[in-house]
């Protein structure tokens, strides 16, 4: 639904939009009185453990459950013999990584699950399964596994989009392309060409709520789950296919949720609950440990890339390439598209072209993390961009000013650009006194751009009127960020009454239509949008109860400030009618009066950020600190500027964690070496500065508001604002994440030594 | 069948007591026996912070004290911190401030911060940046949780 | 499994001796809780020695110091008597986990745990100090560095326990201090850590030093060489460049997730001079 022509969102006076108010489910959050997924509890509730292979690759000859089916305690145990033994194609590698059926395919793999009626008494019967596995060779990097004579993991996969298809089984599920032009041609007209190999290592999400669901299924077959979710839609639709249920059947219900960046968008735990469930005939709780989120969710791929990037001295970049080979973990599925589509996609480009490369590999099957893909292409091309721009003594927002995407521009993946924000970014970057701050020594700053698409999708909301004119908003996206406050926001503006006497409440699967997962940075803008056409539906039949009320056509009504009023002198001489007024009298109008919105929105708008980054790098230990961070990104319209700063802010922080000091460690045997907080290191408090924001609004035409995604974006700068930052700092080019202290130290000591660049 | 530990403590300011396995955690007494689910596991290996309780005016991560090291102790959750009818200046600006996203590591950092503030009224942003150290956010990016903090040391400070 | 908390040593030492299979001294609690919860031990019996009051009080007698074996690193913290004649020891055992971690964590658990990278452990053998320990045999003094054989391993028997921690009287113009490096500000384990402890003359000289690492070999290691490069100097640029390089060269450590062998040697050496450096500035008084 298009901006209206009435409002146009930089001049609009709103009322309520764009203020700071508290939100909805606050006080429950800082009084321990909100419930997350392990804060559910059931009478006879029984404790459930899942038994994972402790091999990176292995067939699974035999499971032998006799043992701890004996054990005293032991209600239900599963295995892949109570999945069904085919499903829908979309859903088979979903299943196949819930419960290994042949192979176990990563350190961690799931192969059996216990229900007990103690968390001792699973652990111990976990312990009696015998698992008979023939151990396979295996191969955890994405350059080796692409080898010819790797061990191969599916004996089916044929690499995609490849003529003439491959005769022989690989690692490699597809090659995706994506451009135009010729870059070739691009680079003869170059006075500069640099082309250089990245790679990055895999990370996670990070949540600190571990994957939690409390699952009861009843002798009728109908089941209900309580599940900590980014789409609890999703988990219902797919847990019903997995476990064999109908989707009527099957009751989700979304608890407050601790995080999930992309993780919580798919199903680990959770058919295998409502498997122990039914089989035990009592509730089970399943909650992972943190062990078992680091092997057994979803991180993100790690990644080899090569990019090429040529300029002329003037400035105009005239050809960008690059090859992407992601790995995405057991399964096909690496974000390498999203990464692909993304890695050029802020600039201007006559000549340009992407591949990209879907690996397998025996890691767990990777989760969309934030803008997934785009973060790691960014991270390379915006540090050859950088590079050049050095060579070419050009300011670094200058040489991205001169190639800035703009209305009208061609992107790299495709369709044309409407009005964006990324020249606005640039320019408010460069005006931002962080840029033109002196530097200490030992210090470098870097500059970086991004662009995430964001999404819209399918999309319920009702709105209630209650008998004293207070609103019940129900909406079916899971809270990830602080957008009950945001709707809570839009409907009350719409509605013309306080944002207090708005409430919103994130429905279960049985209240509300089918919604889509909170992901894509979809939900501000497709719940907002839902929202407030929900309301607007709302308004129309308030107008109606109104006209009804004083016998004039219903035509004959508008809606201002909260309160119905005749249109003009000619429609009568009425007292407005407020909403509490109509709500008093909706029995005798013709019974409750509510608003509805079922959407599959389109008219998302991609958002670009610049950000910026001091670092500091000890020269005797490598050791990297960031020393000040900024944030400009467009919003398009911020409904609630606190939430859009903080998403600003915290994709920031966990692409400084990223580039500095987070990564999947692997040994030979191919097992996780550092599934804990301890060895795998996000940010603490002590690592980071403030990180300062500037929210830039350039509407979003699809938007009645102009509003754009914003949880996304920001964390695709910041790999290569840091990468940028450190290269300047150490003096030399940095080209893989993370820049722990060794890493730096090392390159450091090979540029003294007049050594290869790395 | 393993001997139960019985065991009295003070929770909250209330006499609570309860029967526990000797390896069981403060943080699965408190969660699992007695309703209080404010206090979180993230990592159950004292590196999050989420479990965080006071233990005799100290913080500790409740996944590191056995349940049964609580007799005859003095321990505070989130639930504690709040009166009956008033949040605490640090829930107050912890709202006000925007210093929680998800909301799932708030208990742990009150609980932290309240200390912190308990300790030294007038931290300095790398106090309050090494004191909260031991709580893992990763929504925020700490930087409203510093604000929050500050503007919460102040409002203590006045009365 | 069993649970006690005996009040006095000699009931605990009785309770460490006795046929239970199992058993573990519980004070802090920071290192065995993780170990029972990653299933790298089982205890049959769990003794908590946080309610003998010998083990719980720090005191101060002619100079020389005794830290009861169940005080927590942040009680240390807030000791103003113990911080201003022991920075090093007390900053060293201040930087071991977070404040919650520093509410429970105790120097003779860090000890007794073993861990090469214990970061209490190298500023404790600088600063030359023993542990008392407890046993079915009676009570018996050794020096620190002599309590740690290797990864998880101590030269504790049977029935044994570590009731204090024994701090020497200081000559005046002493000065100790401990550095580590770690990829973050804080929570990490150290990849390597270095403790300086130093003694200067009326003239500035250099007369008594002790040097030790950590995270460099299987255990803490002291580095007589290291300290000689200190002794009869004014602690000078050019004696603290062979200081660093002495330091490098005394290491043996592993390649492992935490750090590389070619990282762990260049900055032990970095470490050690840089936390000399600061020694020297507190015997100097600045």
């Amino acid at each position: 639904m298009p901006l209206d022509a009435n409002l146009d969102p930089r001049t609009h006076e709103f009322k309520v939009v764009g203020t700071r108010p508290l939100r909805p489910d606050g006080v429950d959050k800082v009084t321990g009185r909100a419930k997350f997924g392990a804060d559910a509890n059931a009478p006879g509730m029984l404790v459930g453990k899942i038994l994972r292979s402790p091999h990176p690759h292995a067939r699974v000859r035999s499971i032998n459950t006799a043992k701890a089916a004996k054990l005293p305690g032991v209600k239900a145990i599963v295995t892949r013999d109570d999945f069904p033994a085919s499903v829908d194609p979309s859903l088979r590698d979903v299943l196949y990584n819930v419960m290994a059926r042949e192979k176990a395919l990563y350190d961690g793999h799931a192969v059996a699950a216990v229900a007990a009626t103690s968390a001792a008494v699973a652990r111990k019967a976990l312990k009696l399964i015998q698992v008979d596995y023939e151990i396979l060779p295996h191969v955890t990097d994405v350059d080796a596994a692409m080898k010819p004579g790797a061990p191969i993991l599916h004996k089916d996969m044929i690499t995609e989009n490849v003529e003439p298809a491959p005769k022989k089984a690989s690692n490699i599920a597809g090659r995706h392309e994506f451009g135009h032009g010729d870059p070739e041609v691009g680079f003869k007209q170059a006075n500069h060409v640099v082309e250089r190999v990245f790679k990055t290592e895999a990370t996670h999400q990070g949540y600190i709520e571990p994957h939690a669901c409390l699952a009861s299924v009843g002798t009728d077959g109908t089941g209900e789950l309580w599940v900590c979710t980014q789409g609890h839609f999703m988990v219902r639709d797919t847990c019903a296919a997995l476990v064999g249920m109908d989707v009527s059947k099957l009751r989700v219900t979304a608890s407050e949720i601790g995080g999930g960046f992309g993780g919580k968008t798919t199903v680990f735990i959770e058919p295998v609950a409502l498997a122990l469930s039914r089989k035990a005939g009592k509730p089970v709780k399943l909650v992972m440990s943190r062990e078992e989120v680091f092997r057994a969710s979803g991180p993100t791929s790690s990644t080899s890339m090569t990019v090429k990037v040529g300029v002329t001295n003037a400035g105009r970049i005239t050809g960008g390439y690059a090859e992407l080979r992601f790995q995405g973990g057991a399964f096909t599925g690496s974000p390498v598209v999203l990464g692909a589509m993304s890695a050029f996609a802020c600039y201007d480009l006559e000549h340009v072209k992407v591949v990209g490369y879907d690996v397998v590999t025996n890691r767990p099957k990777q989760a969309a993390y934030r803008a997934p893909g785009a973060p790691m292409a960014a991270f390379a091309v915006e540090s050859v961009i950088d590079e050049l721009a050095k060579k070419i003594g050009m300011d670094p927002i200058e040489l991205r000013l001169k190639n800035a995407a703009k209305e009208g521009t061609k992107s790299s993946y495709g369709p044309k650009y409407n009005s964006i924000g990324l020249i606005d970014c640039l320019e408010a970057a460069r005006k931002h006194p962080h840029y033109s701050a002196p530097l200490g020594p030992n210090q470098g700053r870097g500059v970086a751009a991004g662009f995430w698409f964001n999404f819209g999708g399918q999309t319920c909301v009702s709105l209630n009127v209650n008998i004293d004119g207070t609103v019940a908003l129900v909406v079916g996206t899971p809270d990830i960020g602080g957008s009950r406050a945001s709707m809570c926001l839009m409907a009350a503006e719409e509605l013309g009454i306080p944002y207090d006497k708005v409430r919103a409440i994130v429905a279960d699967t049985s209240s509300l239509g089918y919604n889509d997962i909170s992901e894509g940075s979809r939900v501000t803008f497709s719940t907002g949008l839902a929202t407030i056409n929900a309301a607007r539906d709302a308004v129309t039949k308030l107008c109606a109860r109104a006209a009804k009320i004083w016998g004039i056509p219903a035509d004959a009504v508008v809606w201002e400030n909260g309160h119905a009023k005749p249109s003009g002198p000619n429609a009568g001489n009425f007292e407005p009618l407020s909403l509490e007024d109509l709500a008093k009298k909706a029995a005798k109008t013709g019974g409750p009066i509510a608003g509805h919105c079922e959407v599959n929105a389109d008219g998302a708008g991609v958002s670009f950020a610049v950000h910026m980054a001091d670092a500091e790098v000890d020269r005797e230990t490598g050791r990297v600190q960031i020393k000040r961070y900024t944030v400009v990104q467009d919003a398009g319209k911020a409904i609630h500027p606190s939430y859009v700063e903080g998403q600003f802010q915290g994709g920031a922080a966990q692409g400084i964690g990223w580039a500095i000091n987070e990564e999947y460690i692997y040994g030979k045997d191919g097992r996780l070496q550092n599934p804990g907080f301890l060895d795998y290191r996000i940010p603490v408090a002590s690592d980071l500065p403030m990180i300062d924001t500037v929210i830039v609004e350039v509407p979003n035409p699809g938007h009645p508001y102009g509003v754009r995604g914003v949880g996304e974006t920001s964390i695709v700068p910041p790999l290569a604002a840091i990468a940028n930052a450190v290269s300047a700092a150490a003096g030399v080019r940095m080209t893989q994440l993370p820049m722990s202290a060794p890493h730096v130290l090392k390159a450091m000591d090979g540029a003294k030594g007049g050594g290869a660049r790395r | 069948m393993m001997p139960k530990v019985q065991v009295s403590t003070t929770i909250n300011g209330d006499a609570v007591s309860y029967l526990c396995e000797v390896d069981e955690t403060l943080l699965d007494v408190l969660r699992d026996r007695l309703g209080l689910t404010g206090s979180k596991e993230g990592c159950g290996t004292g590196d999050c912070g989420a479990c965080s309780v006071m233990l005799d005016g100290r913080v500790v991560c409740s996944c590191l004290v056995l349940g049964a090291e609580a007799e005859g102790r003095d321990v505070r959750t989130v639930e504690g911190i709040a009166t009956a009818d008033k949040l605490h200046p640090l829930q107050e600006k912890f709202l006000e401030f925007a210093a929680l996203q998800c909301g799932i590591c708030t208990p742990g950092f009150l609980i932290s911060a309240k200390e912190l503030l308990d300790r030294n009224p007038n931290p300095t942003e790398t106090e309050i940046r090494f004191g909260l150290a031991g709580n893992l956010c990763r929504c925020t990016g700490y930087d409203k949780i510093v604000r929050a903090v500050q503007a919460a040391a102040a409002e203590m400070r006045k009365g | 499994m069993r649970f006690e908390a005996p009040t006095t040593v000699n009931a605990a030492v009785k309770l460490l001796a006795g046929k239970a299979g199992v058993v573990r001294v519980l004070a802090g609690g920071t290192d065995l809780l993780v170990q029972m919860r990653t299933d790298r031990v089982a205890p049959d019996l769990i003794v908590d020695v946080k309610r003998i009051p010998s083990l719980r009080t720090v005191s101060a007698k002619a100079g020389a110091f005794r830290i009861g074996a169940a005080v927590a690193g942040a009680e240390l913290g807030e000791h103003k008597a113990l911080r201003k004649a022991w920075p090093g020891v007390v900053e060293a055992a201040n930087l071991i986990g977070s404040h919650q971690i520093q509410s429970r964590a105790t120097l003779a658990g860090n000890l007794c745990n073993a861990s090469p990278a214990a970061d209490s452990v190298p500023a404790l053998v600088a600063a030359g100090a023993s542990a008392v320990i407890a046993g079915p045999r009676g009570k018996r003094t050794v020096p620190i560095e002599a309590v740690a054989t290797g990864p998880g391993k101590t030269s504790l028997k049977r029935g044994e326990m570590v009731e204090a921690i024994l701090l020497p009287k200081r000559p005046p113009r002493s000065g100790d201090a401990y550095l580590r490096f770690i990829p973050r500000s804080e929570m990490d384990i150290a990849v390597v850590g270095a403790g300086v402890n130093l003694t200067l003359d009326a003239k500035g000289v250099c007369t008594a030093a002790r040097v030790a690492l950590g995270a460099v070999a299987e255990r803490v290691i002291l580095v007589p060489d290291a300290a000689k490069a200190l002794i009869g100097t004014t602690v000078d640029a050019q004696a603290l460049e062979r200081l660093a390089a002495v330091a490098s060269a005394a290491c043996r450590p592993i390649d492992d997730k935490r750090g590389t062998k070619e990282f762990r040697i260049k900055v032990a050496g970095v470490l050690a001079r840089r936390a000399a450096e600061t020694a020297l500035k507190r015997a100097r008084g600045t």
